[in-house]
């Protein structure tokens, strides 16, 4: 079917066509009601679930993979006695993995009591690559837990970021570490507020850029940064903590001054994270605000 | 085997590659950068059957990429991207018999291309999480790992669409 070069070339033009046809119609439209959603929501409710058994399929490999090496120059004699040790080793890192995780649960837990929200908690099953160049990840609570888009995700060290689509069992969140995200923040020491724009890059040394609405007031290392909070508390509810200020940069050409803000979540190694799903916590102000 | 049966095999094939890259090969990412086994597949593909067809399983799996989560970008990139790599490698598959080393720049060339592709679509379309630096950065990466994963993946995939080739070519 490929040998006749007139047709192969009126199926490539074709299929170039269609691509370029399916990006128009997705880019025209704004987010909210691209006619390609609802084949995201369709294909999204079939690979969720299968992300996430491949993920559960994979997970006890990643985390006793470094333990394979030592096996390959065992001696036979003492093979056996090397065997019950590492199994015994393997499942007590198993173990302490339960436990950090545990952990992580009760502390969302407690978060979620002290501040009178509902959590939702979730495991993170895919992670988009760097390739793709946005910070994207996917959770595998969907609608049918009661997650919708543009609620806010936390983890037991502080903002992860929002849910930007969701099928019945799977959704999709933006970290804020993503250039697409900013979050209105506020520095904890002065109150003072500010944007929070992502620099796209997840490793240890992801950094946040914070510019302050006021440009008298500058940002001191070491001054915690916890959300402003949007109108209706949707993407972001007010005050939980993003990160910390490192250093502070200031150019005469621009207004205000930059500073550079660690997030307390390390991207890189989430696990699981909770979805704040009432939006009506008990004795909170609201302000209002704009994000993104 | 008959056609539609060939057809839904490919179309299992692209949906676990898609799944496969997103869920587990994360897992082993350098810097942030995935191995690129849906990329594989199309160049896979290409060697096997050459640029049409490889143009057809690049739109499949490309749009599977595009919609599948955790993706937020706009559709059709990844899929004009893979479209466009099943056609170049396609047509600069070797006559005769197949080396390693050749196999080796294919991919390189390939992988080179889809993510530059994909990066200038965004840079285009005017995405703002696509930057020329970020480029720069995630482009040979990704092709390192591409051809790293050459010598584990690309003999079973062309196996694979060897067992798929319809008889009456034979």
């Amino acid at each position: 079917m490929s040998d006749d070069p007139r047709r192969s070339r009126a199926a490539l033009g074709l299929l170039v066509l269609s691509c370029v046809t399916i990006m128009t119609l997705d880019a025209g439209h704004g987010t909210s009601s691209s006619p390609v959603d609802p084949l995201r929501t369709a294909v999204g409710a079939v690979l969720g679930p299968a992300e996430d058994s491949a993920g559960a399929v994979v997970r006890p490999l990643t985390s006793i993979s470094d333990s394979f090496g030592t096996l390959s120059d065992v001696r036979s004699r003492n093979a056996a006695l090397q065997r019950s040790n590492e199994s015994l080793r393997t499942q007590l890192r198993a173990q302490q993995a339960n436990a950090v995780r545990s952990a992580e649960v009760d502390t969302i837990g407690s978060f979620a009591d002290d501040n009178g929200y509902s959590v939702v908690q979730a495991q993170v099953v895919a992670l988009g690559p760097a390739q793709s160049f946005s910070r994207t990840v996917t959770i595998d609570a969907g609608t049918d837990e009661g997650v919708l888009p543009d609620l806010t995700v936390i983890n037991a060290n502080g903002l992860v970021g929002r849910v930007i689509a969701a099928s019945r069992s799977a959704a999709t969140v933006l970290l804020v570490i993503d250039r697409d995200s900013t979050v209105g923040g506020r520095l904890g020491s002065s109150m003072e507020l500010g944007f929070l724009d992502g620099t796209g890059d997840i490793s240890g040394d992801g950094r946040l850029t914070l510019s302050l609405v006021d440009h008298t007031v500058s940002p001191k290392p070491g001054d915690t940064v916890l959300t402003w909070g949007s109108r209706n508390a949707a993407p972001y509810l007010p005050g939980i903590p993003i990160g910390r200020v490192v250093s502070v940069q200031s150019s005469p050409a621009e207004l205000t001054e930059t500073a550079m803000v660690v997030p307390y979540v390390n991207f890189s190694a989430l696990d699981v994270v909770g979805v704040i799903t009432s939006r009506h916590p008990i004795g909170t102000t609201v302000a209002s605000g704009s994000s993104r | 085997m008959t056609r539609a049966l060939r057809i839904f095999v490919v179309a299992v094939l692209v949906v676990v590659t898609v799944t496969v890259q997103l869920s587990v090969f994360n897992h082993f990412a350098l810097d942030g950068v995935a191995p690129d086994l849906a990329l594989l597949l199309v160049v896979g593909a290409a060697l096997v059957r050459g640029p049409t067809y490889a143009a057809g399983v690049g739109f499949a799996a490309g749009l599977v990429l595009d919609v599948a989560p955790p993706a937020d970008h706009i559709a059709g990139r990844w899929a004009l991207a893979l479209v466009v790599v099943g056609c170049l490698t396609g047509l600069a598959r070797p006559e005769g018999a197949r080396s390693l080393l050749s196999t080796v720049l294919i991919v390189a060339a390939g992988a080179f291309i889809g993510t530059s592709v994909y990066a200038l679509s965004g840079l285009v379309v005017g995405e703002p999480s696509v930057t020329v630096a970020s480029a720069f950065h995630v482009v040979p990466l990704a092709v390192l790992y591409d051809v790293l994963l050459t010598p584990l993946v690309i003999p079973l995939l062309v196996l694979c669409f060897r067992r798929l080739e319809p008889a009456e070519r034979w």
